[in-house]
């Protein structure tokens, strides 16, 4: 060891105050790293646990869709985010890989719902206009089902209406969409009560179901009688009753709309099932018509024309339909060598039966039925086509009793029946007329128009000669008529005059007769005197007789 | 060559610790150290003695791994919550790194992202190698890892950048209703990321670096 050089004096330094070594101690130090591994740990532990499940949605487009931006909603509360947007294997789908959180677990069923929230204008209403700031994001609507779920197919357009709104389900047959489409309204009194939430075809193509989704409480007015009925547009019916224009509503013309009611009348029954199946009628009147349950089909024979009659015209009794129409032909008789026109119509006799006074009821039996129909046909029942509106030609078919009818009978041999029937009111004033016509024909019209003109002619000539007549009566004769007529008046004048009370003539005959009156007076003094005393006339009179 | 001469110098010139000498660190008097005492206390104030930051390895390895363990959260938890009409966001460092570099800005973008990546880690790497170089006894290059020492102390007070970003946002944008930003998780733990490397930092004893020059030539 080589020593420094200058080594200084150390002796003068104080030395530190001793103390006590210490045994080994917990360095406290360690604490902030296990603190720090501990939140850490308790941070990657949570993590974990908190994980949720990831699932995959499929897209027909990834419109909107962003990875790592775009969250998963339900009920607007998040609950997930998609993480990854890839196209599928074949290309024709977008796959969506999305992390949702540990509580969305349970949502993960079967019959669970996404869809893409977008702007979106459709039947008349606007939704998702708040993702044009927030920007798309993916609408979740939980299912009912117990079977778990990873991956999912997601809906086009969102539906009309999630399943945690209370209400119910029925499913509606057409013959075709019409004017109706997913979100088209369902009314109940022109209050809208829900709406279509699906349609599809059928397996064979031949009718489309509806299924309609009535909000709580109105899903209570669904009832077994109830009837449902297209109220889409403007409904204008032309029949042998007139012209008919019903709507709905001004919403309904445009999108479309669907209108249940119960039948008037009808008894009250106990709501039905959800997803119970009904008939989507046309139109109102169609919808209200009874259910007939028993309907028998026949065929009626016509002679006259059937232009102006239509399928679905009505078969009345008096003023009560009976029937409709159902079909018309063209046959060739080879027999008779004419053509006849067939017209399927349908009975339903109960309607028949119900008009009945005894309450008497449908005869089931097909024998009884048919000994009933034949005694009636007996009786003369036909079948006839009448004008059912003169305005435009409408035909209905009438059946009625016809007493002097030619006898005929139900052909029961073929199938369907056939009805006998008369030739139509309408083809008999037809009838008349041409015979009419060729009546009219007949008559010398010209001949009658020479004549009616000649016996104009001489009739002119006879006025002409009157005309004068009247004129010679207006020059020459009225003046002298004039003249007379007032000497006529003055002779009459003259004779008020003469005959009048004041006249002259008048007051000497009162004179002459008071004179004459005084003279018989003295007369008849003188006759009494005459009497009392008979001898004066000769003596002469005394001078105190009295 | 010169370099090395100059090593040997010093490893031949008398220091206080050789000389059995301790400097107070709160009155600053020169005191002999006690025999045979592990520590002993200053004469004049009666604080500790110590030649060297007790236990500095120790303390400089645990706030190290804690640091390692806190940066790992603070990279992965979003610093910054953004509320606005636009829907949340949740923004990490790395994430807005990746923001501003694609929408164009990316100056801030590698401004951000030596401020508050780079250098945190960075910082926690060189002092590791220096504490197990000092650990292993190594020889190499005092005075290369001295200045790296020294360049770590005076980089610290830069790291947090992103902290002061979101305190700033939060009170700026808290003024408008129709946005609100809250900070993170991933803040705080960035926050102490930066003050765990700041007391590792502090707690390594750059003289630790030149004992084992002299232990090797006495």
């Amino acid at each position: 060891m080589n020593k420094p050089l200058d080594e200084p004096d150390l002796a003068d330094l104080p030395s530190a105050v001793a103390e006590g070594r210490r045994g080994w101690s917990f360095q406290f130090i360690w604490v902030v790293p296990i603190v720090a591994a501990l939140i850490g740990g308790w941070l990657v532990v949570k993590g974990i646990l908190e994980r949720g499940p990831t699932i995959t949605i499929t897209f027909k487009t990834a419109e909107g869709l962003e990875a790592g931006k775009t969250k998963i909603k339900y009920k607007n509360v998040d609950v997930g985010e998609v993480k990854q947007v890839t196209l599928s294997d074949d290309h024709q789908r977008v796959v969506a890989t999305a992390e949702l959180v540990k509580e969305a677990e349970p949502y993960l069923v079967e019959d669970s719902r996404f869809w893409i929230v977008r702007p979106r204008v459709s039947g008349g209403q606007v939704s998702g206009l708040g993702t044009l700031f927030s920007g798309s994001f993916i609408g979740l609507d939980i299912g009912k089902s117990d079977n778990r779920r990873r991956q999912f197919t997601g809906l086009d357009t969102p539906p009309v209406f999630t399943t945690d709104v209370p209400g119910r389900q029925f499913v509606l047959v057409s013959d075709d969409l019409g004017s109706l489409g997913i979100g088209s309204p369902v009314y109940y009194r022109q209050v809208e009560v829900g709406s279509v939430v699906a349609y599809e075809l059928n397996q064979d193509g031949k009718a489309v179901m509806l299924k309609v989704f009535i909000n709580a409480p109105y899903d209570q007015f669904v009832t077994a009688s109830t009837r449902f009925w297209n109220s889409s547009g403007i409904d204008v019916a032309l029949d042998a009753t007139g012209l008919k224009v019903a709507t709905q509503s001004l919403a309904s013309i445009l999108i479309g709309g669907i209108t249940f009611e119960a039948p008037p009348g009808s008894s009250p029954v106990p709501p039905v099932e959800e997803n119970h199946t009904f008939a989507l009628a046309t139109s109102r009147s169609q919808a209200m018509k009874l259910p007939d349950a028993l309907a028998i089909p026949a065929v009626m024979y016509f002679k006259d024309s059937l232009r102006g009659l239509s399928i679905g015209a009505s078969v009345e009794f008096r003023g009560i339909v009976v029937g409709e129409v159902q079909s018309m032909h063209v046959e060739f008789d080879e027999r008779q060598g004419e053509y006849r026109f067939p017209v399927g119509v349908t009975i339903y006799p109960a309607r028949l039966a119900t008009m009945a006074a005894d309450g008497s009821h449908v005869v089931a039996d097909p024998a009884a039925r048919r000994a009933r129909w034949d005694r009636l046909a007996e009786h003369g029942l036909r079948g006839q086509l009448r004008i059912g509106n003169l305005l435009t030609g409408q035909l209905y078919v009438a059946v009625d009793f016809f007493p002097d009818a030619p006898k005929e009978q139900i052909d029961w041999t073929r199938t369907p029946p056939v009805l006998p029937t008369v030739v139509g009111s309408m083809t008999e004033v037809q009838d008349t007329l041409s015979r009419l016509a060729r009546r009219l024909e007949k008559v010398p019209l010209d001949q009658i128009g020479n004549d009616i003109r000649q016996s104009l002619q001489a009739l002119n000539r006879t006025l002409d000669s009157a005309n004068q007549l009247v004129k010679r009566l207006d020059t020459d004769i009225m003046p002298a008529a004039r003249t007379t007529m007032e000497d006529l008046r003055k002779t009459l004048k003259a004779a008020e005059r003469s005959i009048g009370s004041d006249a002259p003539i008048q007051q000497d005959l009162r004179e002459t007769l008071r004179e004459m009156s005084r003279t018989a007076q003295s007369l008849r003094a003188l006759t009494d005197y005459l009497e009392r005393h008979p001898e004066s006339l000769l003596r002469g009179r005394k001078g105190n007789d009295k | 060559m010169g370099e090395s001469d100059r090593l040997t110098k010093m490893a031949f010139t008398r220091t206080a610790g050789r000389l059995g000498l301790l400097s107070c660190h709160v009155c600053n008097r020169l005191t002999e150290s006690a025999p045979e005492a592990h520590e002993g206390r200053c004469s004049r104030c009666g604080s500790h003695l110590r030649s060297r930051k007790p236990d500095s390895i120790t303390r400089t390895w645990a706030l190290l791994i804690t640091g390692y363990l806190l940066f790992i959260p603070a990279n992965l938890l979003p610093i910054m919550h953004t509320n606005s009409l636009f829907g949340v966001q949740s923004d990490t460092i790395l994430s807005g790194v990746v923001y501003l570099w694609t929408s164009g800005s990316w100056y801030l973008a590698v401004i951000v992202f030596i401020a508050s990546i780079l250098i945190p880690s960075a910082k926690l790497v060189t002092l590791t190698v220096l504490v197990v170089s000092v650990q292993r006894c190594s020889t190499w290059d005092p005075l290369q890892r001295t200045n790296i020492y020294r360049v770590l102390e005076s980089v610290g007070r830069w790291s947090m950048l992103d902290i002061f970003v979101v305190a700033m946002l939060v009170a700026l944008v808290h003024l408008h209703t129709l946005t609100t930003i809250r900070a993170g998780a991933g803040a705080a733990a960035f926050g102490a990321v930066v003050v765990v490397t700041l007391l590792a930092t502090m707690a390594f004893d750059p003289r630790l670096i030149w004992d084992p020059q002299r232990a090797r030539h006495e």
